[in-house]
C-alpha cells in the first residue's frame, strides 16, 4: 500500500470515528466488559486443574486458599478435606461462569447500543450532508448511489464497528491471557506455541495474499455479470424486438461460466484455512500429549494441569481464528467505508453566508452584472457569457430561446442554485452571495422544469411553500394557479393522496400544483421554468392573469416555448447560445429581432418549424 | 419500486412456503455430481470419526499408557506410548486431510450448481412475456440473481453440511461420553435441553426484531429514495430542516429496532458459552467426586476418563449452539430458493405460430422461392401439417386491426374497438396524449401482449399464426426509451443484425446521421458504451437506436417517439436517411411533434383508447377538430 493510500484510509477512519459521538462511553464499556468476560473465561480451566491436581491428591488434610498480591500472601481460609476443596473450587467456577455470563450479556447489550447508535449517527451525518449539497454537488452523485450509502454501506460499517469493539478486543486479550496461563502451567510445554503461532500467522498471511487478488478478479466479473442481467431487465423489450433472447443467453452463460471458474479458483484456496487451523490445533494437542505425558511420567506435571493446557490450546487458536475473521470483515467493508467517506469529503459548492449584508430581500428587482458562468470548472466553454440584465420589481419577464440556449441556466443563478464565475447577480439590489441562503430562497420561488411532488396529500405538498399557511391562503394560491377547481373535483379534495412522485395526477395538473406550491411562499421573485408546457393555452393565460392580479408586486420570470405565454410580458429576453440576443417588448422584438420573428411567425402560421421547435422543447421538458 | 413491493418482499423474505419441497428440489441439483456427493459424504463422516476418535484416544492414552508408566506398572513401555501417540496423530492428520478434501468438493460442486441455477434463471427470464416484467420490479428479480443465489450457495456449501457434520459430531461425542460415563452424560443432556430453550427464546426474539429492522430499513429506503430524487425541490424551498427532522424520526425508529435485534443476537453466544462453562464446572466437580470417593455409578471414573470427558463436554455444546443459529439462516435461504424457483418456473411466452418469414426471390416463371440472404423481398412460409406441403405467400406489408379491444389488466380497457388498415408502403401516424393507447397499438402488433377481442392481421394472416421470432424480425422497432448494451458502438448498432459487416454498420450509422458524432467519440466506432449509454446524450442514443433498426433492414418499421430527443435541425438532417429507411415499407410513427407526423399518409388521433379522428394532415386541419386544436395550441397533449 502506498503512503498516499494509507493516508486516505486514515482519513476515512477519522471521518467515521467522529460519528461515534455520544456512544463513546458505551463503546468503551463494551470493551471493558469483554475484557472482564475473557479474564474469567481464562481462569476457569486453571481452577478446574486445581480440582484434579489438588482436590484429588491423596490424603489432603489441609489446604489454605491465599490471596496473592505481588510477594505478599494473605491467607483467606483453610479447608481440611478433599471434598471441601472440590466443592469450594466448583462453586468458585460456577460463580465465575455466572459473572462471565453477566459480563458477556452486558457487553453484548452495550455493543448493540453503541454500534447501532454509531450507524444511525453515520446515516444522519450523510443525510445532513446531502441537505447541504448545492445543485452542482448533486450533479456529482446519483440517487441510487446515495441510497446505497444510506442503507447497505452503513449496515456493513456498523457490523464492522461492532466487530472491532467486541471481537477485536476479545481475541488479543484472550490470546495473551491464555498464553500467559499456559506458560505459567508449563513453560517448556508452551514452546509448542512458539512453533504453532508463526505457522498459523504465516499461513493466514500467505492465504490472504494469494486469495485476495483472486477474489478481486472474481468480484469484478461478478459485477459485470450482474450488469448484464440488469441491462437485460431494463432492455427486455429491445431484446425481444430484435429476437436476441438466445444471443443474450449465450452472452450470460459465457460470463457465468467465467465467474464460476474464478470463484472456484479463489475459494479452493480459502477453504484450506479451516483444515490448516485444525491441523495446527491437532499438532499442538499431539505435542502436549507426548511431552506432557512424559512430564507426567517423570512426575513434573499432573493430570489437571495437563487438561487445562489442552483447554488453553483451544482458546489460543480460537482467538487467532477470530482475528482472521474480523480482518476479512474489515477488508470487505473498506469499500463501503470509502463510499461513505466520499460523501463526507464532498465540499458543498455553495456555502451559506455567515455574515449577511442584508437580513431580508427588499424588493423583487433582479440585476445581472456582466455575468459569466460555466458548469464545469475545467472547461473553458462558458455556458453564460457577458450577461447584463436589469429587471425592476414587479415586472413580468419572458425568456425565449432554443434548446441549449441556456434559459434555465440563466434563471438558476437568481436563487443562487449555482454561483457565477465572474460578475454578480443581485436581488433587491444586494448580491445574492450577501444574503443568507434561506433569506434569498424564501424570497425567490422557483418552479423547476423537472419538478417533483412528494407522497402525502395535496395539502401536505402545498404547505411546503408555507408550513403555517391557512386554509384561505392555500385556496388563494391554488385558485391563482388554476388548480383549485380540479382539486375540489377529487372526492377527497385537498386531502387527496398523491402517491410517490405525484402519480395520481396528470402532467398538467402536476404543473399547476407545483405553481401553487411556489405561490404559497408569497415570493418577491417567481420563476416559472417551462412550468406550463402541459397546460393548454387558455389555462396558461388564466394562470398568468391570476399572477398579475393576485401577486402584482412579484417579479415573474417565465421561460416558455410558446410566444403566447410571453407576449404580454413587460420584457422579453431572447437567449441564443448562452448570450442575450435581444431584450424588448413583444412589439419591439417582432419589429427588430430575427430569432423572435422566426419563432413568432412559425407559430402564427402553424408551419413546420414552429410546431417542431415548440413540440421538441415540450418533449425535452 | 412498485407500490407495496417492499412489504410483500418482506413477508416473503422470512417465510418459506414449502420448505421440504424446496429442499428436495435443491438436492435434485446434486444429481449430476453423484460421485462427488458420495466422496464428500464419506470424507465428512470419516472426518467426524477421526476428530471424535482422536479425542477418545486421549483417555486411552492417559489411562492405559501414561498412568501405568507414571506409577511404574509393568507391561507398558514408553515405546508403546509413542506408538499410540503416533496413532492419534495419524487419526488427526487424516481427519484434517479429509476436511480439506471435503471442502474442495463442496466448493467445486456448489459453484457449479450456482452457475447452473443462474443460467436456468437467465434462460427462462429471456423467454418470459413482457407482462411478467410489468408485474415484477426489476430490483426484486435482480435480487434473485444476487442475494438469493448467494444465500442458497451458502446453504449448500455451509448450512446443510455443517448441520450434518455438527449432527454427526454431537452423535459421536454422545456415544463416546456414554461409553465413558452415562450418568454424567445424562446430566449434560439436561443442561443441553435448558440451552435449547434459551436459544429458542432469545433466537425467536432476535428474529422478530430483525424482521422489524428490515421493515424499518424498507421505510427508510423508500423515504430516502423519494426525497433525494426531489432534493432539488428541497433546496429551492429551503426545506432542509424539515427534511432533517423527518429523517431523524425514521432513523431513530430504525436505530431502536436494530438495537433490539442486535442485543438479542449479541447476548446469545455469551449465554451459551458460559452455560457451557457451568456445565464444565459441574462435570468437573461430579467427576472429581466420583474419583475421590471411588463411587462407580454410570461408568468407571479415573483421570483419563475425566479429562477426555471434560474435553468432550466442551466440544459438545459448541455445535449445538451453532446448529440452532444455523436453522434461522437455513429457513431464510429456503425462502430465497423459493423465489429462485418461482422465477425458473414462471410461465414462458407461448408461441403457437407456425408461419415464418423468409427472404424470397422469384424464379423464371414468377414463382416465389426461398432465397439465401437479403433480396429486398420476403415471403410468408406456411407449412401445412395436413398434407406436408409448404406454400409461400408474398410479403406485402399490410397490417389490419379489426375491432380490437385490449386492456393490460381486466379492469381497465386501454383500447376500445380499434379498426385500422395500414396499406403496404403507407405511413401511419398515431397522435394522442400519454395513456391514450398509442404505444399499446404497437405492443399488440409485435405481440408483446395478446389481444382479448378482435383480430390483427398481417398480410391477411392472423398474427397468432405467425411465429413470434419471425413476426418480430419483420418489425423494426425504435422504441420510446433507447436501451444500449455494454459494448462498443459498433456492437450496439450490429445488435439489429448480427451478421452485418462493418461497412453495413457504418452505412446504417450514416443513414441515421450518427456517423458524425460517432467519429468524434474517443475511439470512434470502437468506443465502449457502459451503463446503458449514460455517457451519450438522449438524442445521440436515439440516433444509434435508429441506426440499429436500419441495419436490421426490416420490412415494417415502428417508430415510437424515435426522434423526440433529437433537435429539429438534426431531425431535418436525418430526414433524407429516414426517407430511405422508410422507402417501400409500411411505417407506424408515434410522435408528439406534429411536424414529424405531418407527412404521414394517414394520421390517427387517439383519445382514451379510441380513434376520434383519422385522415391526412390537410383533411384533419380542414376538419377543425382535435388535431386542429393541437396544431394551434388550443389543446395540449400530456
Amino acid at each position: 500500500m502506498s503512503k498516499k493510500k494509507k493516508k486516505k484510509d486514515m482519513n476515512v477512519l477519522g471521518a467515521l470515528a467522529g460519528c461515534v459521538g455520544e456512544y463513546k462511553l458505551a463503546s468503551v464499556l463494551t470493551s471493558v466488559f469483554v475484557v472482564f468476560e475473557v479474564v474469567l473465561e481464562v481462569f476457569i480451566p486453571i481452577i478446574m486443574s486445581q480440582i484434579i491436581d489438588v482436590g484429588l491428591e491423596e490424603g489432603l488434610s489441609e489446604y489454605t486458599f491465599t490471596l496473592q498480591l505481588g510477594a505478599s500472601h494473605t491467607p483467606i481460609f483453610t479447608v481440611h478435606s478433599n471434598t471441601d476443596f472440590i466443592v469450594i473450587c466448583g462453586v468458585m467456577m460456577v460463580v465465575m461462569a455466572l459473572f462471565s455470563l453477566l459480563f458477556g450479556v452486558l457487553s453484548g447489550k452495550f455493543a448493540a447500543y453503541a454500534a447501532t447508535g454509531f450507524g444511525s449517527n453515520v446515516r444522519q451525518k450523510i443525510y445532513y450532508k446531502v441537505q447541504d449539497f448545492s445543485f452542482a454537488n448533486l450533479d456529482r452523485f446519483t440517487t441510487a448511489g446515495l441510497v446505497t450509502r444510506l442503507t447497505t454501506d452503513i449496515t456493513n460499517v456498523q457490523m464492522s464497528y461492532m466487530m472491532v469493539i467486541r471481537v477485536l478486543v476479545r481475541a488479543p486479550v484472550m490470546l495473551a491471557l491464555a498464553l500467559g496461563m499456559a506458560i505459567s502451567i508449563n513453560a517448556e510445554l508452551a514452546i509448542v506455541f512458539a512453533v504453532a503461532l508463526p505457522v498459523i500467522v504465516v499461513g493466514l498471511i500467505v492465504g490472504i495474499v494469494v486469495v485476495f487478488p483472486r477474489f478481486t478478479k472474481m468480484l469484478k466479473k461478478y459485477d459485470d455479470m450482474n450488469e448484464i442481467t440488469q441491462e437485460n431487465l431494463i432492455a427486455i423489450r429491445t431484446v425481444k424486438t430484435f429476437v436476441r433472447e438466445d444471443h443474450e443467453t449465450k452472452k450470460f452463460k459465457k460470463i457465468s461460466a467465467l465467474v464460476q471458474k474464478l470463484q472456484f479458483s479463489a475459494e479452493k484456496i480459502l477453504v484450506i484455512a479451516m483444515p490448516l487451523m485444525q491441523c495446527v490445533a491437532f499438532a499442538c494437542i499431539i505435542a502436549v500429549v507426548w511431552f506432557g505425558g512424559n512430564n507426567i511420567i517423570a512426575g513434573d506435571m499432573y493430570y489437571g494441569s495437563f487438561a487445562a493446557f489442552l483447554n488453553y490450546i483451544m482458546q489460543i487458536l480460537m482467538s487467532l481464528g477470530m482475528v482472521a475473521m474480523v480482518f476479512v470483515m474489515l477488508v470487505l467493508s473498506r469499500a463501503s467505508a470509502g463510499r461513505i467517506a466520499e460523501v463526507f469529503r464532498e465540499v458543498p459548492d455553495i456555502a451559506d453566508n455567515p455574515s449577511p449584508a442584508a437580513e431580508s430581500v427588499a424588493d423583487g428587482s433582479v440585476d445581472f452584472e456582466n455575468v459569466d458562468f460555466s458548469y464545469s470548472e475545467k472547461s473553458d466553454v462558458l455556458n453564460l457569457e457577458h450577461i447584463d440584465l436589469h429587471v425592476k420589481s414587479g415586472e413580468i419577464v419572458g425568456v425565449i430561446g432554443g434548446t441549449g440556449s441556456a434559459k434555465t441556466t440563466l434563471v438558476q443563478l437568481i436563487p443562487r442554485l449555482y454561483d457565477v464565475d465572474s460578475g454578480a447577480v443581485k436581488v433587491g439590489g444586494v448580491d445574492v452571495r450577501d444574503y443568507r441562503l434561506n433569506t434569498l430562497r424564501d424570497a425567490v420561488a422557483m418552479v423547476l422544469q423537472k419538478n417533483v411532488l412528494f407522497s402525502g396529500t395535496i395539502r401536505d405538498n402545498l404547505k411546503w411553500g408555507n408550513p403555517d399557511a391557512t386554509e384561505e391562503q392555500i385556496e388563494h394560491a391554488a385558485r391563482a394557479a388554476q388548480a383549485h377547481d380540479f382539486i375540489t373535483s377529487f372526492p377527497d379534495g385537498y386531502d387527496t393522496e398523491l402517491g410517490q412522485g405525484g402519480v395520481n395526477v396528470s402532467g398538467g395538473q402536476k404543473q399547476r400544483l407545483c405553481i401553487a406550491r411556489a405561490l404559497l411562499k408569497s415570493p418577491k421573485v417567481m420563476i416559472l421554468d417551462d412550468s406550463t408546457s402541459a397546460v393548454d393555452t387558455a389555462t396558461d393565460a388564466a394562470i398568468r392573469k391570476g399572477l398579475r392580479e393576485e401577486f402584482g408586486s412579484t417579479t415573474v420570470f417565465i421561460i416558455a416555448q410558446r410566444i403566447s405565454s410571453v407576449q404580454d410580458a413587460d420584457k422579453i429576453i431572447v437567449m441564443n447560445d448562452g448570450k442575450i440576443d435581444a431584450v424588448g417588448t413583444h412589439e419591439e422584438l417582432l419589429a427588430g429581432n430575427r430569432i423572435y420573428q422566426d419563432v413568432y411567425y412559425s407559430q402564427q402560421r402553424g408551419s413546420d418549424e414552429a410546431a417542431a421547435v415548440y413540440a421538441e422543447e415540450e418533449v425535452q421538458a | 419500486m412498485k407500490k407495496g413491493s417492499v412489504a410483500k418482499k418482506l413477508s416473503a423474505k422470512y417465510s418459506a412456503g414449502h420448505p421440504f419441497e424446496t429442499f428436495m428440489r435443491i438436492l435434485s441439483y446434486f444429481k449430476p455430481y453423484k460421485g462427488r456427493v458420495i466422496l464428500a459424504g464419506i470424507s465428512l463422516v470419516l472426518n467426524v470419526g477421526c476428530t471424535v476418535g482422536g479425542t477418545f484416544m486421549l483417555s486411552v492414552i492417559i489411562n492405559d499408557y501414561i498412568m501405568p508408566l507414571a506409577t511404574h506398572a509393568a507391561g507398558v513401555t514408553v515405546a508403546d506410548f509413542a506408538l499410540m501417540t503416533g496413532v492419534m496423530a495419524t487419526l488427526y492428520l487424516v481427519g484434517a486431510l479429509l476436511h480439506y478434501c471435503y471442502n474442495w468438493i463442496i466448493v467445486n460442486m456448489t459453484t457449479l450448481i450456482q452457475r447452473t441455477i443462474r443460467d436456468q434463471m437467465f434462460e427462462r427470464m429471456q423467454k418470459l412475456p413482457i407482462r411478467f416484467f410489468d408485474t415484477h420490479a426489476n430490483g426484486d428479480i435482480m435480487s434473485c440473481y444476487t442475494n438469493d443465489t448467494d444465500t442458497l450457495r451458502e446453504l449448500m456449501a455451509n448450512g446443510v453440511p455443517y448441520l450434518i457434520s455438527n449432527g454427526l459430531t454431537v452423535l459421536g461425542i454422545f456415544i463416546a461420553m456414554m461409553v465413558i460415563n452415562w450418568l454424567l452424560t445424562l446430566f449434560i443432556v439436561v443442561m443441553l435441553v435448558l440451552m435449547f430453550f434459551i436459544v429458542k427464546y432469545v433466537g425467536g426474539k432476535s428474529g422478530k426484531h430483525f424482521v422489524r429492522q428490515q421493515k424499518e430499513i424498507g421505510v427508510l429506503d423508500g423515504y430516502v429514495e423519494e426525497h433525494i430524487e426531489g432534493m432539488r425541490v428541497v433546496k429551492v424551498f429551503c426545506h432542509e430542516d424539515a427534511e432533517k427532522e423527518a429523517f431523524d424520526a425514521i432513523n431513530g425508529k430504525l436505530r431502536f429496532a436494530s438495537r433490539k435485534a442486535h442485543t438479542y443476537a449479541n447476548i446469545l453466544m455469551p449465554i451459551l458459552g458460559n452455560l457451557g462453562y457451568i456445565n464444565y464446572a459441574i462435570t468437573a466437580i461430579a467427576g472429581a467426586f466420583f474419583i475421590a470417593t471411588g463411587i462407580e455409578i454410570g461408568g468407571i471414573m479415573n483421570f483419563g476418563n475425566l479429562i477426555a470427558f471434560l474435553q468432550f463436554s466442551r466440544q459438545f455444546s459448541a455445535p449445538i449452539g451453532q446448529m440452532s443459529q444455523q436453522m434461522n439462516s437455513i429457513l431464510m435461504a429456503l425462502a430465497g430458493a423459493e423465489r429462485i424457483f418461482a422465477l425458473i418456473d414462471a410461465e414462458p411466452e407461448t408461441d403457437e405460430g407456425y408461419v415464418t418469414l423468409v427472404n424470397a426471390d422469384e424464379d423464371e416463371e414468377g414463382n416465389l422461392v426461398e432465397a439465401e440472404g437479403f433480396t429486398g423481398k420476403w415471403a410468408w412460409k406456411h407449412f401445412h401439417k395436413a398434407n406436408g406441403t409448404t406454400t409461400y405467400v408474398k410479403w406485402k406489408g399490410e397490417v389490419e386491426f379489426e375491432d380490437v379491444t385490449f386492456g393490460y389488466v381486466p379492469e381497465k380497457t386501454v383500447l376500445k374497438h380499434i379498426d385500422l388498415v395500414a396499406e403496404p408502403g403507407q405511413k401511419i401516424a398515431l397522435v394522442g396524449s400519454t395513456g391514450a393507447g398509442k404505444t399499446t397499438i404497437t405492443n399488440l402488433i409485435n405481440r408483446f401482449y395478446d389481444i382479448e377481442d378482435g383480430k390483427i392481421r398481417y398480410d391477411k394472416i392472423n398474427i397468432k399464426k405467425i411465429q413470434k421470432p419471425a413476426l418480430r424480425r419483420s418489425l423494426g422497432m425504435v422504441l420510446q426509451d433507447t436501451h444500449l448494451f455494454t459494448g462498443t458502438v459498433r456492437e450496439n448498432i450490429r445488435y439489429g443484425n448480427l451478421t452485418a459487416t462493418d461497412e453495413q454498420v457504418e452505412e446504417a450509422a450514416r443513414l441515421a446521421n450518427a456517423d458524425a458524432f460517432i467519429r468524434h467519440l474517443p475511439d470512434g466506432y470502437d468506443t465502449v458504451i457502459s451503463g446503458d449509454g449514460s455517457n451519450l446524450s438522449q438524442g445521440q442514443r436515439q440516433l444509434l437506436s435508429i441506426a440499429r433498426a436500419a441495419v436490421a433492414n426490416p420490412p415494417v418499421l415502428i417508430l415510437d417517439e424515435a426522434t423526440s430527443s433529437i433537435d429539429t435541425r438534426t431531425e431535418k438532417l436525418i430526414e433524407k436517411g429516414m426517407d430511405r429507411i422508410m422507402n417501400g415499407r409500411t411505417v407506424f410513427i408515434i410522435a408528439h411533434r406534429l411536424s414529424t407526423v405531418r407527412n404521414a399518409d394517414v394520421i390517427l388521433v387517439l383519445e382514451h383508447g379510441e380513434i376520434i379522428e383519422r385522415g391526412s394532415h390537410d383533411e384533419l386541419l380542414a376538419k377543425q377538430g382535435r388535431y386542429y386544436q393541437l396544431y394551434t395550441g388550443a389543446f395540449e397533449l400530456e
